[in-house]
């Protein structure tokens, strides 16, 4: 059974002490949870709080003026292993905190909380943090949504990426109107100073590579409707899920490598369909006017203003403005991993990760995720193997593949042992070093069970081989025996 | 793209095709089935039985190119169309081999375990092709078939032009069904159960839904066909600073410059065309063998006797 631990160190400033504490200050408690997956297998999340009060030098950092100010200054304070979370409780009245918010998150791996209603109302904004900053029962499920008997999650559960050792990443620009609109993107620039620290920053999760490509004369599927009232062009929420086919075929991919593609699609619409707007299910403008497909990437549409005299010269020049594009294509991408901000409890307040992309918080979220995922992976990918050898006895296993095995084993323990512990970097490491392993295990070429002779077929090959050699040998055998019972009564005879 | 198609692929280009590069549907020369957009991955010599569960079950060689191979994965429904000579229990490939229903059925179940699809639609159109979806026990697969065990399926006309007949029966009115199918459509698996009745189809069309979890009313034709994704809007968006001062540019990993190959220098030919051919090991003959030839040399020699072995050393 696995065991996920998280690090938590609950600390305490002067003045925001709960009266009702167990016992004095510093102190150690375990929270246990059971994450029940099905029948046979659970979860447990075992979260090892410390409670402490403030050092000095914690206690200058909370008197800033901002939380995020303090949240800064406390950062080279704190223990910011992977996996851990560090919860300051402020006192009632501070005023670091805006009013109506109890709870800040940081950028980092550390929380503002504010005290009041004594210790149950603290657990219970400490139970809701750990939800959001580390796992929730429904993430942990999600993940090993093949063990879950169908019907008990939800059919949106399967959407986020799988865990994979690398993604590759495309941005195209399809302008079907060149003859009006000759478009012009600095990707490169873009790619480095946005995407980049985004991806950077999930280095840890995966390899990521990003190439980009301009498609000329590539259309939608879909022809949008004209609105008289609004005088532009509308393309309907259920028209969506067409845009896409069409246009995968035009798009490249690379021939060689495996890692599941991530397409993010710039449309600047025809002139003689322009301004196109995407409208949602309500009938309203979509005010990102992009949408995603998970699994697959984002289209967004960007819109060329139309040019002030009609008599401008064809083809408008347009320098596409990237940074407004790679805000969508970023946040897309966020979704895609299955990031999201939107569900919150009430009173939280997140604090932005700015060019990063993403809080270290989050990038925890994803590896516990990943982590749990490629657990799950690596023990169903070898139970079926052994049952393929179970049933197909003359399969023969080569010597790599033995030790692939074997490695797989070793290292998904490591990855489980790690956990129980709390060490989530090590954990993550050792559990994708077994997904690699049993991958090439069982996706092993010299695997492919021999082909499958019905018995009829058998009888059918060898009886008209082997029935016209036996006959004499039959005979010959049958005059044997007939002579051998003669002469043993023959000497009887002679005698 | 993410069609994965395996033809022997000797008609379009036959020198007996008066169109070269065109195969029809029918001889009114309505549907070039054989289009812009067909892309065979698999063809002729490579379309073996061995490449085909290999494609299924993702044991491939590591040097297989992307569009070779079933990138699926538990989110993935899979559409798996065959047609050609069959019999009970079986399909022939290429005149020299044959898939037989079991393994079949074990690839599916390879493919379930590894969880490399959703939900898996088997279409086949051969002779007493009923059999071929006998066997299969993984969830979530719903088999069609063009005829019942027993019964042949037949082929739709042919084109006295060429002297062949174009088409079979059950793959001509699925197709005429299908080509009125566009993607917001909402037709459902029970149309397409009832498409080529015995009237047109002389051979009775089969269907297996018992693996399926879903009720065949429910499925959308779309699910399998058509490529329709589910799509979300999106409505977060994250802020970015747009003026970065002082941001480093990352330099391109490989700094130092390679000097680029040449072809010659990519191919290891010389070493390709020296190579000794690898010798096999020896191996004793195998117990069965021995006892059948310990067999017959003992009869012979106990019927015509030990004294004539001099004669022959």
């Amino acid at each position: 059974q696995v065991r996920l631990a998280v690090p938590v160190a609950v600390v305490f400033a002067p003045g925001s002490v709960p009266g009702d504490l167990p016992r004095p200050l510093p102190f150690r408690d375990v929270e246990e949870m059971e994450i029940s997956v099905n029948v046979r297998t659970s979860v447990t999340s075992q979260y090892e709080m410390v409670y402490r009060g403030t050092t000095a030098q914690e206690e200058a950092a909370l008197d800033a003026a901002t939380a995020r100010e303090a949240d800064a200054a406390l950062h080279p304070l704190q223990d910011s292993s992977l996996g851990s979370l560090t919860v300051y409780v402020v006192p009632e009245t501070s005023s670091l905190l805006p009013q109506g918010i109890s709870v800040y998150v940081g950028k980092h791996r550390s929380a503002l909380v504010r005290a009041g209603g004594g210790l149950a109302a603290l657990r219970m904004r400490l139970r809701q943090l750990t939800q959001v900053m580390s796992f929730t029962a429904s993430s942990i499920a999600s993940v090993l949504s093949d063990r879950v008997p169908d019907g008990q999650l939800g059919p949106d559960t399967r959407r986020h990426l799988k865990s994979s050792l690398g993604y590759e990443i495309t941005f195209s620009l399809l302008n079907p109107d060149p003859k009006s609109h000759a478009v012009h993107w600095d990707i490169e620039d873009a790619v480095n100073r946005y995407v980049q620290p985004v991806l950077d920053k999930l280095s840890l999760v995966a390899n990521f590579s990003v190439d980009s490509q301009i498609l000329y004369y590539a259309v939608l599927g879909v022809t949008p409707r004209f609105d008289k009232e609004s005088s532009s062009f509308l393309l309907s929420a259920h028209s969506l899920p067409h845009v896409i086919n069409p246009v995968e075929a035009r798009l490249g991919s690379s021939a060689a490598s495996l890692y599941p593609v991530l397409n993010f699609l710039l449309y600047v619409p025809e002139r003689s369909h322009s301004p196109l707007y995407i409208q949602d299910k309500d009938g309203a403008p979509v005010n990102t006017n992009a949408f995603h497909s998970p699994r697959w990437g984002g289209i967004m549409v960007y819109n060329v203003e139309a040019p002030a005299s009609p008599q401008a010269s064809l083809p408008l020049h347009v320098d596409v403005d990237m940074v407004r594009v790679m805000e969508v294509f970023l946040a897309q991408l966020r979704l895609l991993f299955g990031l999201s901000r939107e569900e919150l409890p009430p009173e939280f307040l997140l604090e932005s990760p700015g060019n990063e992309g993403l809080a270290d918080w989050e990038l925890d979220r994803l590896l516990w995720a990943h982590t749990m995922e490629n657990i799950a992976t690596v023990s169903t990918t070898l139970t079926s193997l052994a049952q393929l050898l179970d049933k197909i006895g003359n399969i023969v296993i080569k010597d790599d593949v033995a030790s692939e095995v074997y490695q797989a084993v070793a290292s998904a323990q490591n990855a489980v042992a790690e956990l129980a512990v709390g060490h989530l970097h090590l954990a993550f490491q050792a559990s994708k070093k077994a997904v690699t392993s049993s991958e090439r295990a069982f996706f092993d070429p010299s695997l492919l069970h021999l082909l499958y002779f019905p018995d009829d077929q058998k009888f059918a090959i060898y009886i008209p081989l082997f029935l016209p050699m036996a006959v004499p040998i039959l005979l010959s055998l049958a005059k044997i025996v007939r002579e051998t019972r003669q002469r043993k009564k023959e000497p009887t005879k002679m005698d | 793209s993410h069609i994965v198609l395996m033809l022997a692929d000797d008609m379009a280009c036959n020198p007996r095709n008066p169109k070269p590069a065109t195969v029809f549907s029918h001889k009114n020369m309505e549907l070039n089935v054989y289009g812009d957009d067909v892309e065979v991955d698999y063809r002729s010599y490579e379309v073996t039985v061995e490449n085909f569960l290999r494609v299924l079950t993702g044991r491939i060689p590591p040097s297989t190119p992307r569009s070779k191979r079933l990138l699926s994965d538990d989110r993935s429904n899979i559409l798996i169309y065959m047609t050609g000579h069959g019999g009970n229990g079986f399909l022939k490939f290429q005149d020299s081999e044959e898939i037989t229903n079991v393994e079949l059925a074990d690839a599916f179940e390879q493919m379930w375990q590894k969880r490399r699809y959703n939900e898996l639609l088997f279409i086949i159109d051969t002779c007493q092709g009923a059999s071929m979806y006998e066997r299969f026990y993984s969830p979530n697969i719903m088999a069609l078939a063009s005829s019942q065990v027993g019964e042949d399926s037949l082929s739709h006309q042919p084109d006295l032009g060429i002297g062949v007949h174009l088409m079979d029966r059950y793959t001509f009115y699925v197709l005429e069904f299908l080509e009125e199918i566009h993607p917001a459509s909402q037709t459902n698996m029970n149309d397409l159960f009832q498409v080529c009745p015995k009237s047109l189809c002389v051979s009775t069309p089969g269907h297996r839904t018992d693996l399926f979890q879903r009720d065949p009313q429910n499925v959308l034709i779309t699910d399998f066909f058509g490529s329709v994704r589910k799509v979300e809007i999106t409505t977060e968006t994250i802020s970015l600073n747009r003026d970065l001062a002082g941001f480093e540019s990352k330099l391109p990993r490989d700094e130092a410059a390679t000097e680029p190959l040449k072809y010659a220098e990519q191919l290891p030919v010389a070493q390709i065309i020296h190579q000794k051919p690898k010798q096999k090991d020896w191996h004793p003959p195998g117990g069965f063998i021995l006892g059948l030839w310990a067999l017959i040399i003992m009869v012979f020699f106990k019927t015509y006797g030990i004294k004539h072995m001099k004669h022959i050393f």
